[in-house]
């Protein structure tokens, strides 16, 4: 088994222009069915080179080919329409890649979509999701990691392949690896991940890569320790040497100045280790941690 | 991006929210004494910053008269707050205060909606009455369908009645914070904070100070974002500067090692290594996704143009970078810059790793070191900073 996206996924791409179809087309050759991409004023055509349909609107696509899943590549501005258009639509799973999306708007989105919706909505500002040898969402790729039992969460793009790779090299493949995203308002957060993982049969150590800024790694924590105690759960947050106040590349990846507290890489680690998990001060001791735990 | 004070008053005013008869905005101590003496009566002299704590560090002085103005605008320029060198001041009417509330509202990360904050005792700082007197403050929670058409008035009113402000202040500070929700949504911004919201002594209630963050990810829909680039407000990089115009997401740190990669996470885990290899990075620079050769390039240059900088750790996963035009933008750069000291450690891995590679070999340029992992990488660096 896997999470969130299997071999019965059927995705829909919104946004074909030259990123949108660039990725959809790399995610097609994984094996990913995508059945359609979405264009309002396109309706009809073929999209090259992927070989599948546009449709003008998720609803279509939805009714007439069995859409389930939604990538959604649109630039910042149209976004929330198209998450909305989606969510609309009925689709089951949103993963929204796009960065720089504003976060009233993704606020007004988490309430409707998620909070009231019920929808899993993944990112936005994320690289997406990869159930290796089954279906690939996003923009991971796909040739560096391999079918496995290791769940992998991350807020970072690059630093979630570092890991794979790292892991694969050992011989270690991954059940589902999932992108959350670096913003501050995102759909899906670690413990909603953590927690399916624990339900999925296939999926015995988790690995999780959080960041500075905000708490929801404490949460997951917490999650864990009370109710996972005998998984492998290794972790690592990255920015150690970032600095309070500054923002590092991602929206949320900030410790507040003034702020609420908890938001640094080492008061993260000191209250992940306080309840028990073990975290790395770098990616590859996260690695060595997993590959120590699973042999 | 955060506004200094005289801006948020403007944005307050622009939509509405009460505020005190505008000031001046002065660069010299002439300029101030003749606002001073323009505006006549007790005027304030306030520094702009983008930092709290102003009036603790001496920036903020109540002046009688347009030489007193002058004084203080004299002690006031020049005057460092946390790092904040204060090179513009505003010089504001006096207000009669009766008394001093606090009231913000901000973006709320961890609820995913909004707070309301307001309190009867203002004018300090609210995380310390928080501490001390916490009934004192109350925190309203707000999910974004509860203001779908803005903050109802009976609710903001309500706030106000539980934060017990005086009945004769109560409907009018519930009309200036559903005017702040609106505005804060109409800007978007993700913090509006009051410190202190005032009763004058005739009866009215105004937004003394004014602190304002915007979210830069709405630029878009918001030309007047550039309006508040005002140069002198905030501390000045030649780095950073040349950073934001290039759109390279670039933070400066204290060490001597310049570091860069490809995306946010990777880009912080490389600071970690290079202090854990017992160094310090000199900045935080993401190349992004997908860089170009010439993004290389560019960024690489601007590391280097920071004469801190002794050597260069250049950390490339390649997933929808390529390694081979990282590589080339490597080389690019250093053909460029010519004859410089500094030694680049390169360490690519992912999408086109082996074409990268074999193209810093064949080069086999005097400054540029391959690496095979990011720990060597890191370790090489910091020796070659170092001096080793």
């Amino acid at each position: 088994m896997s999470i969130f996206i299997d071999e019965h996924t059927r995705v829909v791409v919104q946004g074909i222009g030259r990123q949108g179809t660039f990725h959809a087309q790399r995610n097609q050759d994984y094996g990913t069915h995508i059945v359609a991409g979405i264009h309002p004023d396109k309706g009809g055509r073929i999209w090259d080179p992927l070989g599948v349909k546009v449709h003008a609107t998720v609803k279509e696509a939805v009714e007439d080919l069995g859409a389930n899943t939604s990538m959604v590549m649109v630039p910042a501005p149209f976004t929330k329409d198209a998450i909305l258009e989606a969510y609309e639509a009925g689709i089951e799973t949103i993963v929204a890649i796009t960065e720089g999306v504003p976060v009233h708007d993704m606020t007004e989105v988490y309430d409707v979509v998620v909070r009231r919706g019920g929808v899993r909505l993944i990112g936005p500002n994320c690289p997406g999701l990869i159930s290796p040898g089954k279906s690939n969402v996003g923009i991971i790729p796909g040739d560096i990691t391999m079918p496995g039992r290791v769940g992998l969460v991350s807020r970072s793009g690059t630093l979630t392949y570092q890991i794979m790779h790292e892991l694969a090299q050992a011989g270690i493949g991954i059940s589902t690896c999932v992108g959350i995203g670096g913003d501050p308002v995102i759909g899906t957060q670690f413990l909603d991940v953590i927690q399916a993982f624990a339900e999925d049969p296939e999926t015995e150590a988790i690995a999780f890569v959080g960041e500075i800024g905000g708490s929801e790694e404490q949460k997951a924590g917490e999650w864990i320790r009370d109710n996972i105690p005998d998984t492998p759960v290794v972790g690592y947050i990255a920015g150690f040497e970032a600095p309070p106040g500054k923002q590092m590349g991602h929206a949320g990846a900030i410790v507040k100045e003034g702020g609420p507290g908890g938001e640094s890489a080492a008061e993260k680690k000191d209250i992940l280790e306080g309840m028990g998990i073990s975290v790395a001060t770098n990616p590859s001791e996260a690695a060595q941690l997993m590959i120590k735990h699973l042999s | 991006m955060d506004l200094v004070e005289y801006q948020g008053k403007q944005l307050f005013e622009r939509n509405g929210v009460p505020v005190p008869p505008p000031g001046k905005v002065c660069r010299t101590p002439d300029e101030v004494e003749q606002a001073a003496r323009d505006l006549g009566g007790m005027t304030v002299i306030k520094a702009q910053v983008k930092m709290g704590g102003r009036g603790k560090a001496g920036g903020v002085k109540l002046a009688r008269s347009p030489e007193e103005a002058r004084e203080h605008a004299e002690s006031i320029f020049g005057l460092d707050i946390k790092g904040h060198i204060v090179n513009v001041i505003y010089v504001e009417p006096g207000s009669d205060i009766a008394e001093e509330y606090y009231l913000s509202v901000v973006h709320d990360r961890v609820g995913k909606g909004y707070l309301v904050i307001c309190s009867r005792e203002g004018g300090m700082d609210i995380e310390e009455v928080n501490r001390t007197n916490p009934d004192a403050v109350v925190k309203e929670p707000l999910l974004p369908s509860e203001a779908a058409d803005g903050l109802p008035r009976e609710r903001a009113l309500d706030i106000m009645t539980r934060a017990n402000l005086p009945e004769d202040a109560r409907e009018q500070a519930a009309d200036l914070l559903v005017g702040l929700f609106a505005a804060m949504k109409a800007e978007d911004a993700t913090l509006m904070e009051i410190n202190p919201l005032i009763l004058t002594t005739d009866g009215r209630v105004l937004a003394l100070d004014a602190k304002v963050s915007l979210d830069n990810n709405a630029d878009f829909r918001h030309d007047a974002y550039a309006e508040w680039e005002v140069e002198g407000l905030e501390p000045a990089d030649p780095q950073e500067q040349a950073a934001k115009e290039a759109g390279i997401q670039y933070v400066k740190l204290d060490g001597d090692v310049g570091v860069l990669g490809n995306g946010a996470g990777l880009v912080m885990a490389s600071l970690d290594v290079v202090a854990q290899a017992g160094g310090q990075a000199a900045n935080f620079l993401d190349i992004g996704g997908g860089a170009s050769a010439e993004t290389m390039a560019e960024s690489l240059r601007l590391v280097l143009s920071d004469d801190r900088v002794k050597s260069v750790l250049v950390n490339i996963f390649g997933g929808i970078t390529r390694c081979d035009l990282v590589a080339e933008g490597v080389l690019g750069a250093m053909d460029q810059l010519g004859d410089i000291e500094q030694k680049l450690v390169v360490r690519l891995d992912g999408t086109h790793a082996d074409e990268g590679r074999a193209m810093l070999t064949d080069a086999n340029h005097r400054n540029v070191v391959a690496a095979a992992t990011m720990a060597e990488a890191a370790e090489r660096a910091v020796a070659f900073a170092s001096g080793a």
